[in-house]
């Protein structure tokens, strides 16, 4: 067994550097890599250009690293529900690369895999598709949407083991599994390490090889966004 | 003239046995309310799940189980985990077979706008521009008109668009539309609601042939 096990989030984010590209899972809040994203604020590296599907709320998730202006660009599909997001947006302090839900994830899932593009029908012939190459293909237009190169990826699964195995839990697992093994490092935190041999082979959703480091996250608060809930009756 | 709950019943009934649907954030939403049970749906929903169900009991939320709108849900017997990629797959693979969403504008031609208001509100297009590039059946649910009082059915958009020629029915608070060839049909007109009204309220090039009937819930 080759063992990706470090001790703590310190351990887990050295090589960390200002004007770095870093891939974070999560959407919304779920499946959020919580502590890498709270070392990320005390590190107060600056510059960082971070590709996620949502930019966090305001005072949680990639807000945090918002409110400290240490994002330089934003490559998102959804930023909503974040105001200091859209202020930084508008005035024009930080750059943003909005593109479809779905091709953020095959640019991550083309950096894994070894493509270095791919044809998505998505954006076409929309500001989305402003200055890219484009290709018929049966009849139906097409866009190149390039792979994403990243130096980090900050993962958050549910349980994994030193091997760097990793299981995903609900909704929690969005992205996660498509950005990890996508860039040079692939961080893995989880809210359970168990001992190696202890997950079933068949259930591994990302097997260690896609995993660098794999640390046990200290703390976790899963916020919850959009609390919505039925009467009984 | 219907409420967003009214939108929601009558395009319930465009839903069909067997069918896999992702709804929007918005009244589409509410379609699930009203789909009948004595049919097999089940709703996709891009984050990752197939087989959504309700929302969960008090006290049962858990944040690892949400929806496209980051609302706690439950799931139903038989439903799916997936990651991001798999579940536009789904979508781009056009294995879903009805989308439903809100929209800003809607132009003559198909072609629709609901992720942007240059220099006023980012919010992004989510999974709209994937969904709408590929579904063969997208259903529009949305208000007739804005806030403002101006037709969101119009000859041409002026918002970025999210998607070309995609849209082929539109079901607002007073009519119900079908988009083809050579612009707007209309196909039922909402309780209380004329035509002439429908005509007024619409921008866009609108074809009436025949009598056009009271929606039916």
């Amino acid at each position: 067994m080759i063992s990706k096990k470090v001790a703590n989030v310190t351990e887990a984010l050295q090589g960390v550097k200002d004007n770095m590209t870093f891939m974070f899972g999560g959407f919304g809040l779920s499946g959020i890599p919580e502590n890498a994203i709270a070392e990320l604020v005390k590190l107060n590296v600056k510059g960082l250009t971070c590709i996620s599907n949502n930019a966090g709320v305001d005072d949680f998730g990639l807000g945090l690293l918002l409110q400290q202006k240490q994002i330089n660009k934003m490559i998102s599909s959804y930023v909503g529900e974040n105001d200091e997001f859209e202020r930084q947006m508008l005035s024009g302090e930080l750059d943003v690369e909005l593109i479809p839900q779905g091709t953020l994830a095959e640019r991550c899932r083309a950096a894994q895999a070894g493509f270095p593009a791919i044809y998505t029908p998505a954006g076409y012939g929309t500001e989305v598709a402003e200055g890219k190459e484009t290709r018929e293909f049966d009849g139906k237009m097409y866009v190149l949407e390039h792979a994403f190169k990243a130096d980090f990826a900050f993962i958050k699964a549910w349980k994994g083991d030193a091997a760097g195995n990793l299981i995903f839990k609900g909704t929690a697992r969005n992205f996660n599994p498509n950005m990890c093994g996508a860039a040079k490092i692939n961080v893995a935190e989880v809210e359970e390490l168990v001992s190696v041999g202890e997950l079933d082979p068949n259930q591994i959703h990302i097997p260690g090889i896609f995993v660098q480091r794999i640390f046990k996250g200290a703390h976790y608060e899963k916020r919850i966004e959009q609390r919505t809930v039925r009467q009984k009756n | 003239m219907l409420d967003k709950n009214g939108i929601a019943k009558r395009i319930a009934k465009e839903v069909q046995d067997g069918y896999y649907v992702n709804l929007g954030i918005g009244i589409p939403t509410l379609v699930a309310n009203y789909v009948r049970d004595d049919i097999e749906v089940e709703f996709q929903s891009e984050n990752g799940v197939l087989g959504m169900g309700p929302f969960p009991f008090e006290g049962e939320e858990d944040a690892d189980i949400i929806n496209a709108g980051k609302q706690t849900i439950t799931t139903l017997p038989g439903a799916s985990f997936f990651d991001s990629a798999m579940s536009f797959s789904m979508i781009r693979g056009q294995h879903v077979d009805l989308t439903i969403l809100g929209a800003m504008e809607v132009a003559e031609n198909g072609d629709i706008a609901n992720w942007k208001i240059p220099g006023k509100m980012v919010k992004g297009m989510g999974g709209a521009m994937d969904l709408v590039a590929s579904a063969e059946n997208i259903i529009v649910a949305m208000m007739h008109t804005n806030r403002a009082g101006a037709s969101k059915l119009l000859k041409t958009c002026s918002l970025p668009l999210t998607g070309v020629g995609c849209v082929k029915k539109i079901v607002t608070n007073m009519a119900v539309i079908e988009v083809t060839d050579k612009g707007f049909k209309l196909l039922e007109r909402a309780p209380g609601v004329s035509v002439e009204d429908i005509k007024n309220a619409t921008d866009g090039y609108l074809i009436v042939e025949g009598e056009i009937k009271e929606m039916e819930f």
